[in-house]
Parts: C-alpha cells; sequence; structure tokens
C-alpha cells in the first residue's frame, strides 16, 4: 500500500550545520506517531520542510504516491496535508465561526466568490455547525478570539486543521501553553480524530506522547535516532543518551 | 429567528439593520441631500469630498480590510482621472458615465501594476515601495505633457449632459448629484465585497498571513485581487474629479493627496467603510472651515486635530465610538 505521507533521506543544511541530516519516515492511514526529540534537533526545520515553508537539498517528500518535494505550501494543503501551529495563529478580531468558515470555503473552492455571505450558505454553515459541536466550541462560536481562553483557542487550532479535511496532519505541540489541568480536553479531541487520518504530532509532552501514539520517532542533532513503540523508547540507550547527554554516564 | 443550523441569533432589530447596506446607504443619501439644499453654493467642495470619499475607500480596502500597508494610493485615483480626461480630451468620449467607466478600468490597470510591484515587500520596504511607485507616476505624467498637458494640467475637459438631460452646470449641481449616485451605488457594492466570503479571507489576511496560507489559500492572490477593486474604486472617485473640475492637474497624482487619504482614514477608523466615509467627511470640512476662519494658522490647527484624534481615539473616530458602545452592552449585559 502506498503510505499517505512519503519521506525520502531529507536533507538541509544551514551552513556547515546539517539540520536534517537524511531523515526517512512514512506514514500510512490511520497512523498515530509522535515525533520527538530534544531541543535543537531540528523538529521545528523537518516540519518546515515537509510543509514547504523551507525547500530542501535533497531528499523527497511524497503524498499519496505524488511527487510534491517542489510544490508550493499552498498546494501541499490542497492535497490534504495540513498542519497546526505551536504558538496559536489565529485572527484575534474574528470569532471562530468566521475561522472554521474560512477553512472550509477554502477547502470547497468557495473562497474567492465575491457575491453572497458564508452565513447564508447552507451547506458551509452545516459542515461550520458540525466542527464546532465536534469540538465543543458552539458556545463560544461568536465571540471574538481574543475574549476567549487559551484552551479553547488550541481547540480552535485543531477545529481549523479538520475544516481543511486532511489526510494528513501534523500537529504542532497541541497542548501548547495550556494548564496541565485542561490538557484532558485536548486529548479527548486527539482520541476522537478520524480513524483514516494519519497524524504526526511533535511534542516534548511525555504523557500526551505515551498516551496517544502508537508509534514514537526520535529526533536528535538532525537524525532519527529511534522509530518504534512508545514501550520501547524509555528503554533504548541511544535515545537516553541524547535526553540526558553527558549525565547519563556521569552516574 | 434561527440560523441554517437552528442555532439561535440574536434577532433583534439592530442585528439585522447591522448586516444589511440599507442604514449606510440611506445616511449616504439623507446626508447627501441635506448638503445640496443646506450648502448649495459649496458644491464645488461637497464633490470634491466625495471624490476623495472614493479615494479613502479605497485605501480602506488594500490598508484597512487587508493591512497592507502604503502611502502612493493617489496613483489609483490619478490614474482614474487622467483616464477619463484623456478619454475627453483626445478620444471624444465625452460621456460622463463612459468617462466613469474609463477611469474605473484605468484604476484597476493601475492597481494591478501597482499591486503588482509593492505587494512584493512587507512592512516598510512596502511603504517605500508605495512611495516610490507615487513618485514614478507623477514624473510619467509630468514627461507625458503631450497627453496629460504636463505641469499645466488637462484641461478642455467637456463632459455632455448626464443621460443626455443634465447639463454639466456652473453651480456643480449635476456633478454633485452624480457624484452621490455614483458614490451610493460604489458603497452597496463595496459592503457586499466585505461581507463576501472572498472579505473574509481578505481581513484573515490582514489578521494573519501565515494562518491564511497555512489554510491553502494564496495570500498573494486574494490582495492583487483586492488591488485591482480598490483601483477600480479610486478611478471612479478620480473620474468624477475630473467630470466634475474638468481639469485633471498633477496634484491628483501626487504624494500629498496619498498621504492625507492615509490620515483621513485613519482619522475616520481603519477596516470599515464608515470610518473611511466619516473621516473624509470631517477631515476635509474641518480643514475647509479652519482654512477659512484663519488662514495663516489653520495648519497648526488641523494638526493638533490629528493628534488629538490619535492620542484620544486611537482606533478612529468611527472605530472608537464603536468599542466604546459595545464596551457599554457588555456591561449592560453582564
Amino acid at each position: 500500500m502506498t503510505p499517505l505521507l512519503d519521506i525520502r533521506s531529507l536533507r538541509k543544511t544551514f551552513g556547515g550545520l546539517s539540520v536534517t541530516n537524511d531523515v526517512s519516515l512514512s506514514l500510512h492511514p490511520g497512523d498515530r506517531v509522535a515525533l520527538i526529540g530534544p531541543n535543537g534537533a531540528g523538529k521545528t526545520t523537518f516540519v518546515n520542510l515537509v510543509t514547504g515553508a523551507l525547500k530542501p537539498d535533497g531528499g523527497r517528500v511524497s503524498l499519496n504516491g505524488m511527487d510534491v518535494t517542489r510544490s508550493r505550501p499552498t498546494e501541499r494543503v490542497k492535497r490534504g496535508l495540513v498542519r497546526s501551529f505551536q504558538v496559536t495563529r489565529l485572527f484575534k478580531d474574528m470569532t471562530p465561526e468566521e475561522h472554521i468558515a474560512c477553512a472550509v470555503l477554502q477547502r470547497m473552492g468557495k473562497a474567492g466568490r465575491m457575491l453572497g455571505r458564508h452565513g447564508r450558505m447552507t451547506d458551509v454553515m452545516t459542515e461550520v455547525g458540525d466542527i464546532l459541536d465536534f469540538l465543543q466550541l458552539s458556545g463560544i462560536a461568536n465571540v471574538r478570539v481574543r475574549e476567549i481562553a487559551y484552551g479553547q483557542q488550541r481547540l480552535l487550532e485543531l477545529a481549523i486543521a479538520l475544516a481543511l479535511r486532511p489526510r494528513v496532519l501534523l500537529l504542532d505541540e497541541p497542548a501548547a501553553g495550556i494548564p496541565h489541568a485542561q490538557t484532558g480536553l485536548i486529548e479527548k479531541a486527539l482520541e476522537r480524530l478520524p480513524a483514516d487520518l494519519a497524524v504526526l504530532m511533535i511534542d516534548h509532552d511525555m504523557d500526551l506522547v505515551f498516551r496517544f501514539a502508537k508509534r514514537v520517532i526520535v529526533l536528535a542533532a538532525g537524525s532519527v535516532i529511534f522509530d518504534g513503540s512508545p514501550q520501547a523508547v524509555a528503554q533504548d540507550a541511544r535515545v537516553r543518551e541524547a535526553y540526558l547527554g553527558s549525565y547519563a554516564h556521569a552516574r | 429567528m434561527t440560523d441554517v443550523l437552528g442555532r439561535d441569533r440574536p434577532a433583534d432589530f439592530w442585528s439585522r439593520l447591522k448586516e444589511s447596506s440599507l442604514p449606510g446607504a440611506l445616511a449616504i443619501f439623507v446626508v447627501g441631500i441635506a448638503g445640496f439644499f443646506l450648502l448649495p453654493d459649496n458644491l464645488a467642495l461637497l464633490t470634491r469630498i466625495i471624490a476623495i470619499a472614493f479615494l479613502v475607500l479605497s485605501l480602506d480596502l488594500v490598508t484597512g480590510y487587508c493591512g497592507v500597508a502604503t502611502l502612493g494610493h493617489a496613483a489609483l485615483f490619478g490614474a482614474g482621472a487622467y483616464g477619463a480626461g484623456i478619454a475627453a480630451v483626445h478620444f471624444g468620449v465625452t460621456d460622463p458615465i463612459a468617462m466613469t467607466i474609463v477611469g474605473g478600468v484605468s484604476g484597476a490597470i493601475a492597481g494591478l501594476v501597482c499591486g503588482s510591484v509593492i505587494l512584493r515587500a512587507h512592512g516598510l520596504p512596502q511603504l517605500v515601495l508605495s512611495i516610490a511607485v507615487i513618485h514614478l507616476f507623477h514624473e510619467a505624467a509630468n514627461k507625458a505633457s503631450s497627453w496629460t498637458g504636463g505641469s499645466d494640467g488637462l484641461s478642455g475637459i467637456m463632459p455632455d449632459p448626464l443621460l443626455g438631460l443634465f447639463e454639466f452646470d456652473l453651480w456643480g449641481k449635476t456633478a454633485y448629484l452624480y457624484g452621490i449616485g455614483l458614490l451610493l451605488v460604489v458603497f452597496v457594492f463595496l459592503r457586499m465585497i466585505v461581507h463576501s466570503p472572498f472579505g473574509l479571507m481578505a481581513r484573515g489576511v490582514r489578521e494573519d498571513h501565515v494562518r491564511v496560507a497555512a489554510m491553502g489559500v494564496s495570500v498573494h492572490s486574494v490582495l492583487l485581487r483586492m488591488y485591482v477593486l480598490s483601483g477600480m474604486v479610486a478611478g471612479i472617485g478620480g473620474a468624477l474629479s475630473a467630470v466634475a473640475t474638468q481639469v485633471v492637474g498633477l496634484d491628483s497624482l501626487s504624494f500629498t493627496l496619498s498621504a492625507q487619504a492615509l490620515v483621513m482614514l485613519v482619522v475616520g477608523g481603519t477596516g470599515s467603510l464608515y470610518g473611511a466615509l466619516i473621516g473624509t467627511v470631517l477631515f476635509l470640512f474641518f480643514e475647509d472651515v479652519v482654512s477659512a476662519a484663519n488662514p495663516f494658522h489653520w495648519l497648526a490647527i488641523v494638526g493638533a486635530l490629528l493628534i488629538a484624534v490619535v492620542l484620544f481615539a486611537p482606533r478612529g473616530l468611527y472605530g472608537t465610538a464603536i468599542s466604546i458602545i459595545r464596551e457599554r452592552r457588555k456591561k449592560s449585559a453582564a
């Protein structure tokens, strides 16, 4: 079966520094993969290479069998590769309903329309309502984002991604900045993601990673040093080395 | 009243009224007619206010709704004015409505050209590019004097009677009423645009263009299309000015006019059509009254007004009024 997202020998250097060093991985429908690694491991660069914000120096990115290594970021989104942001990037003066409407309109190819109002387009609004309900945001659908709680903003970030009906979803620290007591809200939402969606989550929060992921990939100094089950990752000597550095030997 | 999802929407009269463009159109009509009867000796000034209002509305589309920084927006206004003027003088297109259409098209083309240049940069470099563009337009019009009249201005524009019935009279009655009519049409058109899905995307671009791009929207295409629309609106204003004054000067393509338009927009409030209209009317009216009352110190008074507005009403007069009303409502609801 062709993987939904297939990354082969991806390389990127900044000056003399190799930030992404021969990274390969593939995602299949239904995958729940976590990408972890210490600070400076090259996670952000990797995400930018996959979404197309950065051009790789070598290697290949394919989406559903189609080579998109040279495609623009917007083209990749249209092919089903959607990302969320670590720091919420929302429209502060617009409402959750408007955010999701933007995403739905874009997906339906109605974003360029200069006639009519999204609020009167039944197909658009039905879907917007479904997504708001799914993430329990209906109660604040018409409140401006600057006035809603941060946890809800994170949910909205997820809602926008889902409204684009992705096949591959890159979640960049979906629970970042939320008080620990409220991460359950995000976790519950993540559990209910469409079953055939392939999800790659980039995160620091080990609790979340262990509960969510069925497979863990560890990135250190630009290279994949581990690819396996969450149970095995804690036992792996190289992973401990990467995270704990020389402290591991100090004992 | 419920929306298509069956969820309750505030059904009160005011929210429905806010959605329609009827109150705005009615206000323009009433104020316009009041001006006609109350200030019959000042119709030339009032017509100029309307023409500049098109420029400020047009600037609002790219700056207020999309967040593009520009100090060269008069290029689009001037393109419309010269387009209509040249069509009349050199090609015998003297029907006022045809001249207006030529002006709108010239403005749209200028918008495409300016947009293609200005949108290549962001922030301060964008501002500098816009200044470069207005100077280039100004210089081009100055040099092509066989077409534009150069620094003497393009004169000899003799528009036919409007619809073949109404002569453009010495007192400017026809020109003024034509301006009001045009403004009504353009206002309703713009209300439609800014509330459309396209307008929603434009607001998204202003708030965070990275987010919009991550949705798969081409930010550049949204901005460029808005620039063309904006050019059309400014061009109609330029054409109105050419029809009404029967002369087009280089000042219509000037940096000064661009900067003034931005000041009017900020005084009224960016990101709202009402703000743009209120800013233009108040600024130009105030300027006229103050310069008549005190011909020596009027610029100082205008400067003081601007400082006062920016300090005490940072969102512009309309924007600040709206946020005060919103706060009040929230308090009374709590």
